[in-house]
């Protein structure tokens, strides 16, 4: 059990740590929330999976509902982190071109395109 | 009334701590599950009742794709990022893709997928159905549904359309 | 034993929500710093975990629970107010 906890963490922190080095590290913030997103999300649900290893370590050598319950609502708390980072990733994402910040260095940029092709306003 | 069997269950999933669980939780459940369906009904009028949502085929194909494909790609999307992080070895753009979906949930359910899985990230979904999508490694500049997101437009449709 | 493993990781994550301030101060747009309120807000879910494992309290993984709800809502408010809508 200590060796799963273990691997699991050291995972977790080493993804979390990517996700917020690439804060520093892209140039705009499309990219910014790729690297934020998936990592912090990657990292944060294998600490999560951590948690659930250790209780279910728990509940076999004790025996007590408690660590059951324990199991059950880190499940939910993992979902629901799943969804909600993706549904707020995009948010942000369309919030951004909507307001006029343009991806830096993109080669190519169709949503943009369909603005000026509708007479929409020029940024 | 799949609305209403979730907030059920989740409220009963959330209150149990191991034993049986008393009857007045049972009552405090369906009260607010009918509070949660009414307001629901009442933002979204002229929809009708349906239980489509409960399909236990459905949901044994929705934990199948939550477990298979959905977290091999999840996988391979972290360290497909990851690498670009130390590399810095981006060629950002949007492309568009049309996967001809109609169905909301399936748009949601792909949208999500699309957004935690490599390199992509949905920015926009307009009337039409086409998706706008920021690529952070554009491999083509009018690319297919294959080279985006692999088998998940497959799997949107199976699963909620 | 493995009580250190968590108390060492939570150290590590909550000195990582400390690192992002510094997007959350300098960012050019107002977007750049809703992104590292994001990743602030999925940090700190994750630290309630880990120091809900090491305290041995289930209320505080329903604490994390309703805080990743909450943070939701707020950065779905953060980016209406960018796009202008509120």
């Amino acid at each position: 059990m200590f060796l799963i906890v273990g691997i699991f963490i050291i995972i977790g922190l080493g993804f979390n740590l990517l996700g917020a080095f690439s804060l520093y590290r892209f140039p705009d913030v499309y990219t910014r929330l790729h690297g934020a997103t998936k990592c912090t999300t990657f990292g944060t649900l294998f600490t999560m999976f951590a948690v659930v290893a250790y209780s279910l370590g728990r509940l076999v050598s004790t025996g007590e509902a408690r660590f059951a319950v324990f199991i059950i609502h880190g499940a939910v708390a993992a979902l629901v982190l799943l969804i909600t980072n993706a549904t707020g990733a995009h948010a942000i994402a369309r919030a951004a071109h909507r307001s006029g910040t343009l991806p830096a260095r993109a080669v190519v940029d169709r949503l943009e395109e369909k603005e000026e092709a509708k007479g929409g306003t020029p940024r | 009334m799949f609305i209403f069997v979730v907030s059920f269950l989740m409220y009963l999933l959330l209150v149990w701590s191991g034993g049986a669980i008393p009857l007045i939780e049972v009552l405090i459940a369906l009260i607010l599950a009918s509070v949660v369906t009414v307001a629901f009904r009442s933002w979204h009028r002229g929809r009708k009742i349906s239980t489509r949502g409960l399909d236990p085929k459905r949901w044994f194909g929705f934990f199948h794709y939550l477990f298979g494909p959905f977290a091999v790609g999840l996988a391979k999307a972290n360290i497909d990022v990851a690498k670009r992080v130390i590399t810095g070895n981006i060629r950002p753009g949007i492309v568009k893709v049309n996967p001809g979906l109609t169905n909301d949930v399936a748009k949601t359910l792909l949208a999500d997928s699309i957004t935690l899985t490599p390199g992509t990230l949905t920015v926009d979904i307009d009337e039409e159905g086409s998706f706008y999508i920021h690529w952070i490694y554009v491999e083509d500049e009018n690319p297919t549904e294959e080279q985006l997101y692999g088998s998940f437009g497959h799997w949107a449709r199976r699963l909620a359309e | 034993m493995t009580i250190y493993i968590f108390l060492f990781a939570a150290a590590l994550v909550g000195l990582l929500a400390v690192a992002v301030l510094g997007r959350l101060v300098a960012g050019p747009t107002i977007a750049d710093r809703a992104v590292a309120l994001d990743t602030m807000n999925t940090l700190v879910v994750g630290l309630m975990m880990i120091l809900a494992a090491v305290y041995d309290s289930v209320v505080m993984v329903d604490i994390a629970i309703v805080y990743a709800g909450l943070s939701f809502v707020g950065t779905m408010f953060i980016a209406r107010f960018i796009e202008g809508e509120v």
